[in-house]
């Protein structure tokens, strides 16, 4: 029988990849197990196993072809003995393609800043277009050159060139004293981190993601954030905490959570979270510089993610300013981190129905730039937060409170929350799906507060 | 180590022996056949592999006797097969249908099983540690015999809640085995770089647990470790632990470009050291099964699989309703 090798997925948010190398040729034997060819991704280059013994009857995709989806069919195994015929291997690709495909990511098309030129930068500076990895990866090698007591420790960001590859080359430009791989022992190395910025130094934690940091969280609030308070202003802590944080795709309730709120709620403690690579990359060397522990928080999905920066030699974004990513007139929509991306596009689809949507980016939620927030819902009237996390105790709460407190007599419609769902992250397709905030969940919020 | 072992010195029967085989080649067929539908998108998220490690399983479970737990990692399907799951629900969980033992709420990395005491399926690296020590502490509260298997790897083995849990399993005189799985790497980070000391099962002396390196690609001696160790905790010892010299033949997860080691180390070890391999020599060397028997065999395990794999395929997701189900009891 013939068996189609079709391209594998080899992680959860690869939808194409690049058939590097072909190890075998037409009429070679292969046994379960052996390599057959090496694929790329944005991310890394892996190797490809057989999974069924056999003859290789047919090459379908040449080396080197770019582009090539997942299950696309690169080759047919013909058992030993069998000649390669085109015919009934065409039913088993059928079958396969008609299989769910377990793709979440967005497309990693550039993002059109929709309003005049962010006054973050002049209007004139040169831009290039990077991802939100290279931005978060050029921001520690700038602030790492011009400061000798800056270094990143976390597991995997030397040797392996990180898990998600933000890492990527620094080990060979800085070296291991500054690129420090550790074991698995967050408590340990977050402890040791806060020490170590007590001792004059600036170091930045990765955590291979934000989940693990619950594993340190005691030295982050009562190590870190508090003592500079316990000792009378004497104990102030330069320290970065950073990774990637919120829902990824498919890796169930113990790998898929947000904890922008849970940290937001520290005094002693800045907090990021960004959606852009210009945001990525100006926030994170103001954190470096900063003399406050920051916990930064990033994305998986938005890792990919191409943008406009600005080619500027020392270009920062401050905390506790809101961006205003698009200016309108009927309501306003308050987010942060990938929520900008639901958010943005319910803006784009609201306009079909007559809504003019102001679009605002947090950016940092501790500080929040309340000012902006407050100046825009006293023009709109309306508001409606949009966030990851879970309803109870979210951002959005907080703002809604704020806005009652301090706009009440502007508010012509209470503040919607448009949050998570109030359920550990589910592994099913279609219940992580239900469980995930989404655009629809936005254009719906919207609607409600404008009573359309 | 190809220096071929006969059965003489052991007393492990040849029924014994095609029990380890075929238990060792379900784990062995059944995840590459996770490999494959993961592959073609049908199971999302991370997954991560037990190719290499069967003996390890195989060989304690064949300790073990009604009541005992067991509770592991992420890496955690051939545990669940070894203590008697039924590859179609593991399955199912992992392309995350109705049929799946979580019911498609858990994943590869968390599976579970009341009735045949398997209590997952952990994420966070360590935690199982202290858990299975709680496994223990309540056999040990009810006064019978059981023992909890609370199995980790050598990056885990770095974690601070394991010696806390150390600490207090031997103070205690909890039955529980530490069942070290050295595979020689934590995602990419090879022991050597995370540690110096020389063993992991040689900590335990520091809080008066006893411990011993295993072969843990031979299944007899794993066995045979696993006699003692379960010896020691159902007589009232208190803990031991088994460091199980191991390797995984794939990458840590199905996206670990695998750079950190190299293609002919992998290999040697496939073609030196493989536990099936071994069993197979052994069966066939001895005259203990013919290459009709193990054939059949092959192919008994491979309708096994397949019937899961479409099982899985064909179980429906879970309802919708179920989404906000379970939060609570
Ligand atoms: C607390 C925590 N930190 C980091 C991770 C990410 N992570 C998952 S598996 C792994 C490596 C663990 O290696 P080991 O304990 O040797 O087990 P193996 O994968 O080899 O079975 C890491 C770092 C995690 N899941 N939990
Ligand atoms: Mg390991």
């Amino acid at each position: 029988m013939a068996t189609e090798v079709l391209m594998p997925a080899l992680s959860p948010t690869m939808e194409e990849g690049t058939l590097a190398k072909c190890l075998v040729k037409e009429g070679d034997k292969v046994k379960s197990g052996q390599i057959i060819a090496e694929i790329e991704t944005d991310k890394a280059t892996m190797e490809f196993e057989a999974t069924d013994e056999g003859t290789v009857g047919k090459l379908l995709v040449a080396e080197g072809t770019a582009g090539v989806k997942v299950n696309t069919p690169i080759a047919v195994i013909v058992d030993d003995g069998e000649a390669y015929s085109a015919a009934p291997a065409a039913a088993v690709v059928a079958a396969v393609l008609a299989a769910p495909v377990a793709a979440v990511s967005a497309p990693a098309a550039a993002v059109a800043i929709v309003s005049r030129a962010s006054a973050d930068w002049p209007a004139d500076a040169p831009m290039k277009t990077m991802t939100v990895r290279e931005a978060l990866r050029e921001a520690m090698a700038e602030e790492m050159r011009a400061n000798p007591n800056v270094f990143l420790m976390g597991e995997e960001v030397g040797e392996y060139q990180g898990a998600y590859k933000i890492s990527q080359g620094l080990l060979d430009e800085f070296g291991p004293k500054r690129i420090i791989d550790t074991p698995i022992t967050e408590m340990g190395f977050t402890g040791i981190a806060v020490g170590a910025a007590w001792g004059g130094l600036n170091p930045i934690v990765e955590f291979m993601t934000f989940n693990f940091s619950l594993q340190a969280i005691d030295h982050i609030l009562n190590s870190a954030a508090k003592t500079n308070y316990m000792s009378g202003g004497q104990l102030g802590c330069s320290i970065v905490f950073r990774g990637t944080n919120g829902a990824a795709a498919r890796v169930g309730a113990q790998h898929s959570q947000d904890f922008a709120a849970w940290y937001a709620a520290i005094p002693g403690l800045k907090v990021a979270m960004p959606y852009s690579a210009a945001d990525a990359k100006g926030l994170l060397k103001s954190a470096i510089r900063d003399g406050n522990p920051v916990i930064f928080l990033e994305n998986e999905i938005l890792y990919g993610q191409s943008f406009e920066v600005p080619d500027l030699p020392d270009f920062t974004i401050p905390f506790g300013k809101a961006r205003i990513w698009r200016e309108g007139s009927d309501v306003t929509i308050v987010s942060f981190g990938i929520g900008m991306k639901y958010a943005l596009e319910a803006a784009d689809l609201l306009t079909k129905d007559g809504i003019s949507a102001e679009v605002i980016d947090l950016r940092t939620l501790r500080p929040i730039d309340y000012d902006t927030v407050l100046a825009s819902v006293m023009k709109t009237n309306r508001c409606v937060t949009v966030e990851e996390g879970f309803p109870v105790g979210s951002i959005g709460d907080h703002l809604a409170s704020t806005i009652m407190q301090r706009a009440f007599d502007h508010l012509d419609a209470p503040v919607v929350t448009c949050t998570g769902k109030d359920v550990p992250m589910p592994y099913a397709a279609n219940l992580e799906k239900l469980a995930l905030l989404t655009t629809a969940d936005v254009v719906a919020a919207v609607k409600s507060v404008c009573y359309r | 180590m190809a220096t071929k072992k006969t059965l003489e010195k052991s007393n492990i029967s040849k029924n014994d022996l095609l029990q380890y085989y075929r238990e060792m080649l379900l784990i062995r067929r059944f995840e590459e056949k996770a490999g494959q539908l993961y592959g073609m998108g049908l199971i999302g998220g991370f997954c991560h592999l037990y190719i290499g490690q069967e003996a390890v399983v195989v060989g304690l479970e064949a300790c073990t006797k009604e009541g005992d737990k067991r509770i592991t990692s992420y890496r955690d399907h051939g545990h669940m097969l070894a203590c008697g799951m039924d590859p179609k629900g593991v399955m199912a969980e992992l392309t995350g249908r109705a049929g799946g033992y979580s019911r498609g709420k858990g994943g590869s990395m968390h599976m579970f099983s009341r009735e045949k005491h398997f209590y997952g399926g952990h994420g966070i690296v360590g935690a199982q540690v202290p858990l299975g020590a709680g496994l223990a502490f309540s056999d040990w509260y009810k006064g019978n015999d059981n023992v909890s298997f609370t199995y980790f790897g050598d990056g885990a083995a770095n974690q601070g809640q394991v010696y806390e849990t150390y600490n207090m399993a031997e103070l205690w005189n909890l039955p529980v085995i530490f069942v070290i799985e050295n595979n020689g790497y934590a995602m990419g980070t090879s022991i050597k770089r995370s540690t110096k000391s020389v063993t992991f099962f040689g900590r335990g002396a520091a809080y008066g647990i006893p411990g011993e390196q295993v072969d843990g690609m031979d299944v007899m001696a794993v066995k045979a470790a696993g006699e003692k160790a379960v010896a020691h905790c159902r007589a009232g010892k208190g803990p031991y632990i088994l460091e199980m010299m191991t390797y995984r033949y794939r990458g840590h997860s199905m996206s670990d470009p695998a750079k950190y080691r190299t293609r002919e180390e992998v290999e040697k070890i496939k073609s030196e050291k493989d536990c099936i391999e071994h069993v197979r020599d052994l069966l066939t060397q001895g005259g203990l099964a013919s290459d009709e028997e193990l054939k059949a065999i092959d192919k008994s395990i491979k309708e096994i699989v397949n019937e899961a794999a479409e099982f899985a395929k064909d179980s429906p997701e879970p309802d919708l309703s179920e989404l906000f189900t379970d939060i609570y009891v």
